[in-house]
C-alpha cells in the first residue's frame, strides 16, 4: 500500500517542480491578458491585444516587446498616482504585485507586428531623435532610447513603433506635470524643451519606426 | 625660455576658461531652466556642408567623431566616441566645441611641453582619451577628422579663444572635494545610466552610455581623470538632459568617478611614484591609495 501510494505522488510532485519558474508566470499572464482577474481587473486584451499590439484610435497603447520591468514599474505608478490616468488607475490598482508581473512578463514576450502609418514624419522629428535640440539642453531621443528608439534598458523603453497618438499624450502629460513618474525627472526635462509642434513631429517619426 | 613660455601658455588657458560661467543656480533645481550656453559664434549647419570630395571628407570625419568606435582595434583601444565628452557632434559650448578649438592651434602646451599642431592635438585625444594609438597625420581618419573640425570652424576668427571654448571655470566648492559624498551623488544622479559599476551600457550591441571607469573607459593621461577637468564638464553637461548638480556635488562626483580604476597612463614608466610625479602634478588621485588599493599600480602590487 505506502509504496504504492509513494509511486501514485512522485510523478505528480516531479511535474509540479519540474515546470519552471517563468512558464508559470507567462501562463498565468496570458489568462489575465485573456480574461482579467476575479479581483475585478477586465481583460487587457480589450483594449491592448492579445499580441500586445494596442491601438492608435483608442491611445491604447502597444505594450509587445516593452521590457516587463518596464511595464511592472507603470502599473505601480497608475496605482499611486503618480501616473494620472482614469482608465488604467482601477485597473492597476486591482492587480496583485505578481499579477502584475506575469501579465507584464507575457506582452513582453508578445511580438505584434503593428501597421505603420501612412506619410512621412516632418523632418524636425528625425533631428530630435537623431541629435536632439540642444539649444534647449534637449539631448538626441536615442541617446536614452536605445539605437533606433528601439530601448536602452528596463529603464529607458522602447518608443519606436509606439502608436503616434499615445506618444503625443505622453509627452503632453510630461509637459502639463500628470505624468511624474520618470527616474530623476529625466523625462520631464526633456518634454518641456520641446514646442507642441516638435510634439508632433517627433511622435509621428516613431509611430513610423520598427519596434524592437 | 621654457618658463616663460609656460605662462604665457597658462594665461591664455585662463583666459580662455574664464568665461562666465552657464547661469543656472545652485539650488539642485526643482524648476529646471536651462543655461543659456554661452558663445557669440554659430557653426554652420550640416545643410551646408557642400557636394563633392571636400563634402564627402566633412562626413566622413563628422561620422566619425559620432561613431569613432568604427575605428576600434585600429586607432581606438576602449569603448569611447569622441563625441561622449564633445557633446551634440562637437558643437556644444562648454563641452570643448570644435569650433572653438581650431583657430586656437598650433599652441604650446605644457602637456608634452612644445607646440602642438591641430592634429597633434586631436592625436592626443586619441592616445589618452580614446585609450588608442593615435592614426597618422597624413591617414584617412585623421583627414576626415581634420576637415570636419575645419568645417565647424568656417567663419571663426584665428587666434581669438571664442565664449563657450574648454569648459567654462567652475567655482571652488565650499567644502574639499570628498569621494564618499560623490558615490551618494553617483548613485542618485548617474548610475541609472551609467551603471552602479561604472561601466555604462550597451544595447544592441552599441554603447549607449559611456563607461565612466574601468577597462573601457579614458585612461589615467586623459584631461577627464582630473578632477577640476571633469568637475568643470559634468557641471554644465550631466546628468545628461538635466543638467543641474550644485557645484560641491559636481566635484564631489568628479572625485568619486576618478577614483575608480582604468586604464594605465600610456607614459608609465615602470614605476608609478616616478609616473605620478612626472607626470601627475596636477589636481588627481593617480598613485593614491583608494577603496583599499593603490590607484594606478599594475596588477599585483
Ligand atoms: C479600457 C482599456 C484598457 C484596458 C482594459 C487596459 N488598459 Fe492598459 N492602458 C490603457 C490606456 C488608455 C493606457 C494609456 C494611459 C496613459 O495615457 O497613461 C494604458 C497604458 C498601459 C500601460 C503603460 C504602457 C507604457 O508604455 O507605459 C501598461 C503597462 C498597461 N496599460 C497595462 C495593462 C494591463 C496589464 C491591463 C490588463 C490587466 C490593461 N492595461 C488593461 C487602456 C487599457
Ligand atoms: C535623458 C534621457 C532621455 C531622453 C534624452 C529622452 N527620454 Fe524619453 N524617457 C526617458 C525615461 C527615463 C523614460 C521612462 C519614464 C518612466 O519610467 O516613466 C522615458 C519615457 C518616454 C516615453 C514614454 C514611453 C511609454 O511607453 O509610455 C516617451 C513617449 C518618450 N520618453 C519620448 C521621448 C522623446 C520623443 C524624446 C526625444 C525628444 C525622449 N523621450 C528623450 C528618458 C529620456
Ligand atoms: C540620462 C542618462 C545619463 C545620466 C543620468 C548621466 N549621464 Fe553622463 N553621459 C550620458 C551620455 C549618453 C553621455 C555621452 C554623451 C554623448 O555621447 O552625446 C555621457 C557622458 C558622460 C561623461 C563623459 C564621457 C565618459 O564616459 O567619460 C562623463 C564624465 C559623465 N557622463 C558623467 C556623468 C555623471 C558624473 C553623472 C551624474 C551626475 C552623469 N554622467 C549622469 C548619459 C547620462
Ligand atoms: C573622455 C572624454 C574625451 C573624449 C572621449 C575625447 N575628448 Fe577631446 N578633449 C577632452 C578634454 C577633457 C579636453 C580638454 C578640454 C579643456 O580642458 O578645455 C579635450 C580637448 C580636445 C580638443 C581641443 C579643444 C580646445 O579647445 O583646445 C580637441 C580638438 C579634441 N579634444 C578632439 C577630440 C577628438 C577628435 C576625439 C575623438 C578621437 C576626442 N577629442 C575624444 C576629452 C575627451
Amino acid at each position: 500500500m505506502k509504496p504504492q501510494r509513494f509511486n501514485a505522488l512522485a510523478p505528480a510532485l516531479a511535474a509540479l517542480l519540474l515546470v519552471p519558474v517563468g512558464d508559470a508566470a507567462a501562463a498565468d499572464g496570458r489568462k489575465i491578458a485573456r480574461n482579467g482577474t476575479n479581483a475585478g481587473a477586465p481583460a487587457c486584451k480589450t483594449c491592448h491585444g492579445m499580441d500586445g499590439a494596442g491601438r492608435a484610435a483608442g491611445g491604447f497603447p502597444r505594450l509587445a516587446g516593452l521590457e516587463a520591468a518596464y511595464m511592472v514599474r507603470q502599473i505601480q505608478a497608475y496605482a499611486d498616482g503618480t501616473r494620472a490616468n482614469a482608465t488604467m488607475k482601477p485597473i492597476a490598482k486591482a492587480l496583485s504585485a505578481s499579477q502584475a508581473r506575469a501579465v507584464a512578463t507575457y506582452y513582453a514576450d508578445q511580438k505584434a507586428s503593428g501597421r505603420k502609418p501612412d506619410g512621412k514624419a516632418p523632418a524636425a522629428g528625425r533631428r530630435l531623435a537623431t541629435i536632439g535640440k540642444w539649444s534647449k539642453t534637449v539631448p538626441a531621443c536615442n541617446a536614452c532610447h536605445g539605437p533606433g528608439g528601439r530601448g536602452g534598458g528596463a529603464d529607458f523603453p522602447a518608443i519606436a513603433g509606439q502608436h503616434e497618438s499615445y506618444l503625443v499624450a505622453q509627452l503632453k502629460a510630461w509637459r502639463k506635470g500628470r505624468r511624474t513618474n520618470d527616474p530623476n525627472g529625466l523625462m520631464a526635462a526633456v518634454a518641456k524643451g520641446l514646442t507642441a509642434k516638435e510634439v508632433q513631429a517627433v511622435a509621428a517619426y516613431y509611430a513610423r519606426q520598427s519596434a524592437p | 625660455m621654457i618658463r616663460k613660455a609656460r605662462s604665457i601658455a597658462l594665461g591664455t588657458a585662463v583666459a580662455a576658461l574664464a568665461l562666465p560661467a552657464a547661469a543656472a543656480d545652485d539650488g539642485a533645481g526643482k524648476s529646471y531652466t536651462p543655461p543659456r550656453p554661452p558663445g557669440d559664434f554659430t557653426p554652420p549647419p550640416d545643410s551646408a556642408i557642400p557636394d563633392g570630395p571636400m563634402g564627402d571628407m566633412i562626413r566622413r570625419g563628422r561620422e566619425l567623431f559620432m561613431h569613432t568606435q568604427k575605428l576600434s582595434g585600429d586607432y581606438v583601444g576602449n569603448g569611447m566616441n569622441c563625441v561622449n565628452c564633445h557633446l551634440d557632434r562637437g558643437r556644444k559650448a562648454s563641452s570643448a566645441p570644435l569650433w572653438a578649438a581650431f583657430g586656437m592651434f598650433p599652441a604650446y602646451r605644457g602637456k608634452n611641453d612644445h607646440v602642438n599642431t591641430m592634429i597633434e592635438r586631436i592625436q592626443g585625444c586619441f592616445r589618452y582619451s580614446m585609450d588608442g594609438t593615435p592614426p597618422p597625420a597624413d591617414s584617412k581618419p585623421m583627414v576626415a577628422l581634420l576637415s570636419y573640425h575645419f568645417w565647424l570652424a568656417k567663419g571663426a576668427p584665428v587666434g581669438v579663444a571664442l565664449p563657450g571654448r574648454g569648459f567654462p571655470a567652475i567655482d571652488k566648492p565650499d567644502k574639499p572635494y570628498s569621494v564618499a559624498r560623490g558615490k551618494t551623488v553617483y548613485e542618485r544622479e548617474c548610475a541609472i545610466c551609467h551603471g552602479s559599476d561604472g561601466g555604462g551600457r550597451k544595447a544592441e550591441g552599441t554603447w549607449v552610455f559611456p563607461p565612466l571607469w574601468g577597462s573601457e573607459s579614458y585612461n589615467f593621461g586623459a584631461g577627464m581623470h582630473r578632477i577640476n577637468t571633469a568637475a568643470a564638464f559634468i557641471k554644465p553637461n550631466m546628468p545628461l538632459g538635466r543638467p543641474d548638480l550644485t557645484t560641491q556635488e559636481a566635484w564631489d562626483v568628479a572625485a568619486y568617478i576618478n577614483s575608480k580604476p582604468r586604464p594605465q597612463d600610456p607614459r608609465f614608466t615602470g614605476e608609478l611614484a616616478q609616473t605620478k610625479k612626472r607626470f601627475h602634478d596636477h589636481m588627481c588621485l593617480y598613485g593614491t591609495e583608494q577603496h583599499g588599493r593603490t590607484l594606478g599600480a599594475p596588477d599585483g602590487e
